[in-house]
């Protein structure tokens, strides 16, 4: 699988790309040579996945920095937005979708049901600019930049993510939504929910002790396949809020060829989506004893 | 013994191997487009792709003023009654270039999902059927490329590859199809312990009839629930990578583009030119995700 990302990332001739179709064939195989790539491409991959595991992501290429600085700053920033944008939506998708739930059929339902899979289908690029043009020129209450002034504290450095992390709200709200709904309806419908109730137990604790504690599952599932999904996104609104995370960074050795930034921001990425895949299976075993046991599906 | 109208899911339902299982299957389908045509989902949904679609095809003859005509005297002029969306830094109206903008994503966005469903469900067919060696050595390679998300495959593919109308819909294409193969896998596994394709066998037809004849018509309802979801998706990443630079190219009068040219004048309160299109692409993929949404509802239960 890693050979697959890497062959990926690296095609053709490295030294022609960083000097452009202009410059004289010698310089282009000086540079390849300075650069070691040059050698078989499996040495190169043993080579590089070798530093990889120890820590040392090599040198990036267009600005002569450590890779792994470069990295762990934009990464730093990145968390930040992707945790404030979970702080918001998580709790919002999931009150969205059990109140939906608990209306079934009426015209609340519909419009979270509904309104949350069209705002999920909108690209991040339309709403980062629809929310730039209301709250940033409309109406001037938020910065349309994101990156805060240096040495920022907390409440400037949120006011100024607010947008960007908006815009993951507006995208993720409808996946979290639809999925506590659908999980709710089907713990209402479960006969563990009808001998709770006819049981006597008050209404309340029907729903957080029984229900609450069903559904919920299958939503913690769905935002953990979110974070990967966000990564992508992550390119699109760093761009466009000039922000300088991870797929600014990305989106940046990309067009400069950079290619051990992009090597090792891409595999950073690939682990990121696999441990959090991971955290979600292992987190639905926690919270369900029926799949403890690691049984298949 | 026939299954009930009315729940015509050919995996829930098993339909028992009896007389003319064709015509029953027939029936079903029937069914749900007498269902789907009635949901308000659909119809709305529809209407949005239809007027989109209309523009794709019409767009060119009917717009006020040439999409791709520029006036430097008249750059970013508001919106007015020569000119209802107002104009670009090009001074290129950007109503025309919004409608006319249709055709581009209108074409890349579909191709590229119908290759993927056909790989998608070759790959798919082939997996679940044959299973063993086969199923092992494609299952793993469709997991590397779901490892990565979808946007990031596809840039990494268009810069290597040179940003083209082509690239799109392989790169797409391609990416898509894993997704694809697994739901149609999944389809398929609980679908080759079934009788009829053991009664195939003893009739000693060849694997490509059994395959194609036997199975694809029992998958055929995942696999539309996957086309249309997928194209949402697929209208979603092309506008994205045109956004990016590495989709349409300028001057061609793409959505995602025209945002991407023009996000940057936004701070100086020139909305019109950024506006539109995002409303365009905005009012493309909720349609799109009406159908989807009422096709999965009328398909899956």
């Amino acid at each position: 699988m890693f050979i697959f990302f890497a062959s990926q990332v690296l095609p053709g001739d490295v030294g022609r790309r960083i000097l452009g179709p202009f410059a004289d064939q010698a310089s282009v195989d000086q540079l390849n040579e300075q650069l070691g790539t040059d050698r078989p491409l499996i040495v190169q991959y043993l080579d590089w996945l070798g530093s990889f595991v120890t820590g040392d992501f090599g040198t990036s290429v267009a600005t002569r920095q450590p890779v792994s600085d470069i990295i762990w700053t934009s990464l730093q920033a990145s968390l930040k937005l992707a945790i404030l944008a979970f702080i918001i939506v998580v709790p919002l998708g999931i009150v969205g979708g059990v109140y939906a739930a608990m209306k079934e059929g009426s015209a609340a339902d519909r419009l979270i049901s509904v309104g949350g899979l069209s705002a999920t289908a909108v690209p991040e690029f339309v709403w980062a600019t629809i929310l730039i043009l209301v709250f940033a020129l409309g109406l001037g209450l938020l910065p349309a930049t994101a990156q805060p002034p240096d040495g920022a504290g907390v409440f400037t450095q949120i006011k100024y993510l607010l947008l960007p992390a908006l815009t993951f709200v507006f995208v993720l709200f409808g996946y979290i939504a639809r999925m506590a709904r659908a999980g709710t309806i089907e713990a209402l419908d479960a006969d563990y929910t009808r001998t709770a109730v006819i049981k006597g137990l008050p209404w309340r604790t029907v729903i957080r002790r029984h229900v609450l504690r069903n559904s919920l599952l299958p939503t913690i599932a769905v935002v953990a396949t979110q974070i990967g999904y966000l990564i992508g996104g992550l390119i699109v609104v760093e761009l466009i809020f000039n922000y300088q995370g991870i797929g600014q960074a990305l989106a940046r050795a990309l067009t400069q060829k950079d290619f051990p930034v992009l090597q090792s921001t891409v595999l950073l990425i690939g682990i990121i989506y696999l441990v959090a895949t991971l955290i979600a299976d292992i987190l639905y075993a926690v919270l369900n004893p029926r799949v403890r046991l690691g049984a298949e599906e | 013994m026939s299954s009930p109208v009315g729940a015509p899911d050919p995996l829930a339902v098993t339909p028992p191997v009896v007389a003319a299982p064709g015509d029953e299957r027939r029936m079903a389908q029937r069914e749900r487009f007498r269902l789907l045509l009635r949901s308000k989902t659909f119809i709305a949904g529809a209407i949005i792709v239809g007027f989109w679609v209309f523009c794709a095809i019409f767009g060119a003859a009917i717009v006020p003023h040439d999409p791709l005509r520029s006036n430097p005297l008249n750059d970013l002029a508001a919106p007015s009654g020569e000119s209802w969306f107002g104009t670009d830094r090009l001074g290129r109206d950007v109503f025309s270039r919004v409608i006319v903008g249709a055709r581009g994503i209108m074409i890349v966005a579909p191709t590229a999902t119908v290759l993927a469903t056909v790989v998608g469900t070759a790959l798919g067919l082939v997996t679940g059927y044959f299973r063993g060696p086969v199923d092992d050595i494609l299952s793993r390679i469709i997991e590397a490329v779901l490892a990565l998300p979808v946007i990031i495959i596809a840039t990494l593919t268009v810069v290597s590859l040179g940003p083209s109308n082509l690239t799109m819909i392989i790169v797409i294409g391609l990416v898509f199809a894993p997704i694809i193969a697994r739901t149609v896998r999944a389809a398929v596994l609980s679908e080759r312990e079934l009788e009829y394709v053991a009664a195939a066998r003893l009739r000693n037809e060849g694997n490509g009839y059994i395959l194609f004849r036997e199975i694809l018509p029992n998958v055929s309802g995942p696999i539309m629930v996957e086309f249309t979801v997928r194209l949402g998706y697929a209208i979603f990443t092309v506008a994205t990578l045109s956004f990016l630079g590495l989709g349409i190219q300028p001057p061609a009068p793409d959505w995602g583009l025209q945002i991407f040219e023009h996000y940057g004048v936004i701070s100086g309160g020139f909305w019109w030119p950024v506006l539109f299109p995002a409303l365009a692409i905005a009012s493309l993929v909720v349609g799109v995700n009406l159908v989807a949404d009422a096709v999965t509802q009328a398909f899956e239960r």
